[in-house]
């Protein structure tokens, strides 16, 4: 199987991410679009590995899933703590640190 | 000892801690804390002294002394005895980290300038913390205050004891961080927070050059390591470029530190902290921080100023402009402690000057004496203070404390002879010492500044304590003597001024403050003056005529003021006109027929001279260093530099201002330009790679 394929693929997944990040109002949807795109990187990651024959990018794309785990965790954390205390979980809304 | 000079900078940061954290708990308010470990400190550092000396002689004296005394000195020893004195330092130290070949070491060195600079530092230090006792008393923030006194002694022994520059630097930035506690203790009047501000932005302003100064060191010499940055400037592989940028990249922050012309003017705003502060920090410590880091790194500026072979360079220029500047400032201000800022200013241009001009133990010698002298006189500007003028420091509000505090004038008079550099006390030594070598090497220029600064500080210190001390109290409180614990530091430190200077009598053969100072490992061939009596005489005198000169001229003005004392002045003529003729009497005598003819006009033409030409000289030379003064203070020093300073804070606050839209607070805004500079940055990459 050509690797074009997966790279297509991911790509494809990781620009659907990306647009989520920038465009999506809701919190919890732009949560899900980054973990899209870390998605998207595994993907690439797992298809080199193979075909370069080279165990360490799925190593790679272990730690990356681990860590998209605990950023996931904090990241529900905030946008728990946002809900309380703006009532919403509107993104635009978020802008108190304004320079 | 000599081997764990680690617990300098050690005790006292514990004691900082300790004192911030149950300083308020303790029944002293954490006072106790702050002068055991400086205590502690001197105790140890006189140790350190003492077994230096052991070392340093011994080595001189060759193989048949004892050489037991120090496991260390039988190395020395044996290398010594070829060569005459040569004692090695002591170094140790440990990797702090590598990175790479460059390895980055912590640790301590000890040599004669080590041990010099321990001494200082801790015994200022301790007489000021128990100076601070009664001064300080009832403070509002008194434990802070003794923290921020403890950490300012510990980063000032860090900045002394540190075998390289990167540690050097850390200590010299602790030092400028407690400097800035302490001018704006009192930081809930505006002027004092402001004044903080202004010494902390101005040394940092010199800190850019010290840094890239380090930078440039570090690569020359491939190491921060202090020994070894000397041993490559000596060497003949040194690069006079890269060491001409490095000297006078070190130069701008020591003119930052050691309050320098052009970066001076925050030294004098530093007034606003607490007079013992002053003492420490602005007189006696930190600002000759400078000047320890020229004598440091000393064969860099050998090097890189070609001292010895120019008749001129950038360091003797700008401590000889210094001494000038400095000492005309300080006629023409009415705060006392003012004076004596400016004078510290002219006298660190002496140290430095004497650096430039290849006097590098003279240049030591001064800042040893100097310490004392100067701390003594701000302790005594201290003293007025606090138990004569409630807190004010105008000298318009002085006058006529001579014998209401006895034991505070005498010790400022002492301090103030020492200054003016009149035999035999501390500050004659070390100011002659000076010129002597500047003479000697061809800088004929910088002895004529030095001369001339002598007399304008001989002049500018005796209108200071007859402002201060004579004539009339013009105050509305009641002096009185201040209490023990501000007395007896300033007696000790008087008696420091009129003796320190005796460690380095040429005239006499002593010459211990050189012979112990000396050993530092890796120092260009040093000049080493025969006393001159020539030079001395002049110096000497001139500094009594200013004395004396000053003093009739303020003595005049008082009298013609609103003030009365006629009597006095008349009195003299009187004397001097019954001098003349009773003399003349006799004369009539013999010879009454001539002596008839002239008697009358010789002694009105006298007279007439006596009143119009020499009071007029006088007159006109004081008029005319107001006016210098006045227009250096007002144009260059207001205008130029302070203007100069003002206008990069504006730019920099507006550049502030335009990059803050930036900051819209949108998470996706930044996501989004974090997505197009990524986007930018491939692109880029791209094209550089393929294209």
């Amino acid at each position: 199987m050509p690797i074009n394929y997966f790279l297509v693929l991911a790509a494809f997944l990781f620009c659907t991410g990306a647009y989520g990040v920038m465009a999506r109002r809701n919190a919890v949807l732009v949560l899900m679009s980054v973990e899209l795109m870390l998605n998207a990187v595994n993907l690439n990651l797992v298809a080199f590995s193979t075909h370069l024959q080279d165990v360490s990018g799925q190593v790679f794309a272990l730690f990356v899933i681990t860590i998209a785990a605990a950023e996931v965790g904090i990241g529900l954390a905030i946008v728990l703590l946002i809900y309380r205390n703006l009532r919403s979980p509107d993104l635009d809304q978020v802008e108190q640190l304004k320079g | 000892m000599l081997d764990s000079v680690w617990l300098f900078p050690v005790i006292p940061a514990l004691s900082f801690l300790v004192i911030l954290f149950f300083g308020k708990k303790l029944p002293f308010k954490g006072a106790e804390v702050g002068i055991a470990s400086v205590g502690a400190m001197f105790l140890l550092a006189c140790v350190v002294a003492a077994q230096w000396i052991d070392k340093v002689e011994n080595a001189g004296h060759g193989n048949e002394k004892g050489l037991a005394a120090l496991g260390h000195s039988v190395v020395a020893a044996a290398e010594g005895s070829k060569g005459g004195a040569e004692v090695t330092p002591i170094v140790h130290g440990f990797t702090w980290w590598q990175n790479g070949a460059a390895k980055f070491v912590v640790g301590t060195r000890v040599d004669g300038l080590v041990v010099m600079m321990l001494i200082v530092v801790t015994t200022i230090s301790l007489l000021v913390h128990v100076y601070s006792t009664a001064y300080m008393h009832n403070d509002r923030r008194y434990t802070y205050y003794y923290a921020a006194l403890s950490l300012f002694t510990a980063s000032m022994l860090l900045l002394v004891v540190s075998a390289n520059l990167l540690q050097l630097l850390v200590g010299w930035e602790l030092v400028g961080v407690c400097s800035f506690m302490l001018i704006g203790h009192w930081w809930e009047e505006k002027p004092n927070s402001n004044a903080a501000l202004k010494a902390f932005l101005t040394t940092r302003t010199g800190d850019v050059g010290l840094m890239i100064g380090v930078i440039v060191c570090f690569f020359a010499a491939n190491s921060f390591d202090i020994a070894r940055i000397n041993a490559y400037a000596l060497s003949p592989r040194a690069d006079h470029g890269l060491m001409l940028v490095a000297a006078v990249a070190l130069m701008f922050g020591i003119m930052g530190k050691s309050g320098q012309f052009f970066l001076h003017t925050w030294l004098p705003d530093a007034m606003a902290g607490p007079t013992p502060v002053s003492a420490l920090i602005h007189a006696a410590t930190m600002v000759v921080a400078g000047v320890y880091l020229g004598a440091r790194v000393y064969p860099v500026f050998f090097n890189g100023f070609s001292i010895g072979t120019s008749t001129f360079n950038m360091m003797a220029i700008v401590g000889a402009v210094t001494i000038l500047i400095g000492a005309a400032l300080a006629f023409v201000q009415q705060d006392i402690k003012k004076v004596l800022a400016y004078s510290t200013i002219s006298q660190l241009g002496y140290m430095v000057m004497a650096l430039g001009v290849g006097a590098w133990s003279a240049a030591l010698f001064h800042l040893f004496t100097h310490a004392f002298f100067k701390a003594c006189l701000f302790l005594g500007a201290g003293s007025i203070s606090h138990s004569a003028t409630h807190h004010s420091f105008d000298m318009r509000e002085m006058g006529g404390l001579r014998k209401k505090m006895p034991i505070t004038f005498w010790t400022f008079m002492i301090a103030t002879l020492a200054l003016a550099g009149i035999f035999p006390f501390a500050g004659f030594w070390s100011k002659d010492e000076i010129l002597a070598t500047a003479g000697q090497g061809r800088y004929d220029v910088f002895v004529v500044v030095g001369l001339v600064g002598a007399v304008m500080t001989a002049a500018y210190m005796t209108r200071c304590v007859y402002l201060t001390f004579f004539g009339k109290y013009r105050g509305h409180h009641h002096p009185h003597e201040s209490s023990p614990a501000i007395t007896v530091p300033l007696v000790i430190l008087a008696v420091l001024s009129l003796l320190a200077g005796l460690l380095q009598a040429v005239p006499f053969n002593i010459k211990k403050f050189e012979t112990w100072l000396e050993p530092v490992g890796g120092l260009p061939n040093l000049v080493h003056p025969t006393f001159d009596y020539r030079l001395a005489t002049i110096s000497v005198a001139l500094a009594s005529m200013a004395i004396g000169a000053m003093f009739f001229f303020l003595f005049k003005r008082e009298e013609s003021g609103a003030f009365k004392g006629l009597t006095q002045r008349s009195k003299v003529a009187h004397a001097g006109y019954a001098f003349l003729d009773n003399k003349y009497y006799l004369d009539d005598l013999y010879e009454g027929v001539i002596v008839a003819g002239i008697k009358g006009p010789i002694a009105r033409a006298s007279y007439w001279v006596n009143q119009n030409v020499i009071d007029g000289v006088v007159n006109a030379v004081g008029r005319g260093t107001t006016r210098v003064g006045n227009f250096t203070y007002g144009v260059i020093d207001r205008e130029l530099v302070d203007g100069a300073v003002n206008d990069i804070g504006r730019e920099t606050s507006a550049a502030g201002g335009g990059m803050s839209k930036l900051q819209s607070g949108r998470v996706q805004r930044y996501a989004l330009i974090l997505l197009a500079s990524v986007g930018l940055i491939g692109l880029a990459v791209y094209l550089v790679n393929v294209v």
